[in-house]
């Protein structure tokens, strides 16, 4: 192999790494712009990769498995949701909770499956024409059809968020709820609603890993990345363009482990398994040092809302 | 809506007491609702848990000897939980102290028990406090979220105990499994009889005083409470956030890293992958559910040590022991759900526009 396409198949394995990643952050994102921290991301992208899996299993079909887990990512969520919004429960605590439930309903539910082939996993379809453009074609165009749709996602909630008047709503509720409150919008309703919608993208991200990525289930597979997920979306500032960017550096950093692993490097692959979590803290960091130890968060991220106190 | 949410002017103790109780028995039936619809017989399943873990001399001392790391983790949590420090990181620092405690041992295995074992516990609790300290000085230099970091370190310090008895510290005579040499006897904790409970078990008695004492009686520990409840009451009272968070973090990972101690030299007698089954994890619902108290910690480690035993008792009946983790995490969820009852009372308004015009 040359070093030039060395380099695009690395680049190319980048962006299939990242996309788990990416739809979990782009899902975390949406929640923590209304104002809610998430931190089952974890356990919810479980859920979705385990249910995505058993269902695309059963039916034969893998789009049947992607509805579920977009299902099952988002009646989790709205538990959170219950706790967080309604019952004002601590945001972090819930979060962990989530994670928790997540990976032992996981193992639980996945017992049966693990070493079962899917029928049909999302497979690589190349973009016509566009996969002869020099080095971008084969990097962004020769995936599966989820990798596109995640482009897609990114360029359409950042037009959402800064572009449109419901996006402006969703920036306020959680920058200032009371705000957004008077402003006549029902701060409680799109809580709930930006929540649920947050979990069916982790889903997504979970059955990526499951339907395309694996393709099959193990326990415990998704190793992180949820968490790693939530860290993006502190590094990518609540920005959906930075959090395309982190999430390709990510799987980038996973496809070069990986890379190196296969050409013989003499380096422990224990060691080579650190990088994505060592490079985690690096990340968050070094944007800490860059802003001076204040973030531009959301205002009133993780803190419930209550009409009597505001 | 003709109920309302009223807020209490002081927590109610009734509430305090009834939460983990309700909490328990919802999430059973919650779980119940998933085993019914997977095809199996919830009753059945839960009578074999309890049956297994409390109803004979084994499943009891099995049920204690679970008790003792989840027991440490949660008290460790506890420290750093006090102070709005969300250490998630104790099943890596647990992993750290297991690997700095079989480091004596393996380097020095002459050493008498007199000076083998107090040494192991020391550098067990140096390992887990090291592996807590890099969160808490990145938290208090640049306020990097240590749910991350220490999370992050989870990975990295399994991943590193992994390498070292796939690696180094393999056994030449084990045959290439990955675990290190059978520790001598100098480096293991006396035990009760036949029975697998180890003195472990008074190691972390002592904690739980020791830390009952700092929290209620000691300067320090009304800081931690202060700068957890109120940072900035804290500061403009002069203390010295900076340097509590760096204590804090190392007291709890000192605390979780001789859990992983006393499970290398009291329980297995070597270093080995799959250490802990997530007694880390487990802790944080512990320390939770004791709402961060020493004393109802320990209660709470003895029922999830019993929950623990259960989930290994019902794969006989091929059901997953993951159903443990399940009810577990379950708990946690209906606990911080219904914390809302101690805060609030619900009431009942009547009519709609009763209450206030802006319903």
């Amino acid at each position: 192999m040359s070093d030039s396409t060395l380099v695009i198949s690395i680049l190319a394995a980048a962006i299939t790494a990242g996309t788990p990643i990416l739809y979990a952050a782009l899902g975390e994102l949406l929640t923590e712009r209304a104002g809610i921290l998430n931190l089952g991301v974890e356990g919810i992208m479980l859920i979705g990769a385990v249910s995505g899996f058993i269902i695309a299993v059963v039916t034969g079909n893998s789009w049947f498995g992607l509805a579920a887990a977009m299902f099952a990512g988002g009646a989790i969520a709205l538990i959170h949701a219950v706790l967080t919004v309604t019952l004002r429960a601590n945001q972090v605590v819930s979060g962990l909770a989530l994670t928790l439930f997540g990976t032992g309903l996981s193992g639980y539910l996945g017992k049966s499956y693990i070493g079962i082939p899917v029928p049909s996993p999302f497979t690589i379809q190349p973009l016509g024409f566009l996969t002869d453009i020099p080095v971008l074609g084969p990097v962004l165009f020769r995936h599966d059809i989820l990798v596109y749709a995640s482009y897609g996602l990114v360029v359409f909630l950042w037009l959402f968020l800064y572009r449109t008047r419901p996006g402006l709503f969703l920036r306020a509720l959680g920058e200032n709820p009371a705000a957004a409150d008077s402003l006549g919008s029902n701060v409680f309703a799109l809580r709930y609603l930006y929540i649920v919608l947050g979990g069916m993208l982790c889903g997504v991200g979970g059955a990526y890993l499951s339907l395309a990525y694996a393709p099959s289930w193990l326990e415990n597979m998704t190793a992180g990345r949820g968490w790693i997920a939530v860290a993006l979306v502190i590094f990518a500032l609540w920005n959906p363009w930075r959090a395309l960017v982190g999430s390709y550096l990510f799987g980038g950093i996973d496809a070069l482990g990986f890379h190196l692993q296969v050409s013989g490097v003499t380096v422990s692959p224990f060691f080579l398994n650190m990088l994505p979590y060592l490079f985690t803290i690096l990340v968050l960091v070094f944007v800490m040092i860059r802003q001076h130890g204040r973030l531009t968060a959301p205002g009133a991220l993780g803190l419930p809302y209550d009409r009597e106190e505001r | 809506m003709p109920f309302s949410w009223e807020k209490r002017l002081t927590p109610s103790k009734f509430m305090l007491l009834a939460v983990p109780c309700i909490a328990l028995l919802l999430s059973l039936l919650f779980c119940g609702v998933f085993l019914l619809i997977t095809g199996r017989d919830p009753v059945e399943i839960y009578v074999a848990m309890i049956s297994g873990a409390l109803g004979s001399t084994y499943g009891l001392s099995e049920t204690i000897v679970k008790a003792i790391p989840l027991m440490l983790c949660g008290l460790g949590i506890s420290v750093a939980f006090r102070m709005q420090l969300w250490n998630i990181g104790a099943e890596g620092q647990l992993y750290v102290g297991a690997l700095a405690a079989t480091w004596l041992p393996l380097t020095f295995p002459a050493l008498p028990a007199w000076v083998m074992l107090p040494l192991m516990v020391c550098l067990g609790m140096a390992g887990g406090a090291l592996w807590a300290f890099v969160p808490g000085i990145l938290r208090a230099r640049w306020q990097v979220n240590e749910i991350i970091t220490t999370l992050m370190l989870n990975y990295i310090g399994i991943l590193w105990v992994s390498y070292l008895v796939y690696g180094p510290w393999r056994d030449p005579k084990g045959l290439n499994f990955p675990l290190t040499a059978q520790f001598p006897d100098a480096a293991i904790l006396p035990f009760w009889g036949t029975s697998r409970i180890h003195i472990g078990l008074l190691l972390a008695l002592a904690i739980v005083a020791f830390l009952y004492v700092l929290f209620n009686n000691s300067r320090w520990g009304y800081e931690l409470k202060v700068i957890g409840s109120s940072p900035k009451a804290a500061r403009y009272a002069g203390m010295n956030i900076t340097r509590n968070i760096c204590l804090a973090m190392l007291l709890s990972g000192a605390i979780c890293g001789l859990a992983g101690m006393t499970e290398v030299s009291g329980i297995i007698g070597r270093l080995q992958p799959g250490l802990s089954p997530g007694y880390g994890y487990t802790g944080i619902i512990i320390a939770w559910l004791g709402q961060l108290n020493p004393l109802a910690i320990v209660i709470m480690s003895f029922l999830f040590g019993a929950l623990q035993v259960g989930g290994y008792m019902v794969q006989t009946l091929g059901v997953p022991a993951a159903v443990a983790s399940m009810i577990q995490g379950s708990i946690l969820f209906f606990v911080i759900g219904a914390e809302i009852l101690t805060r609030y009372r619900i009431s009942y308004t009547g009519c709609k526009g009763g209450r206030s015009d802006r319903e």
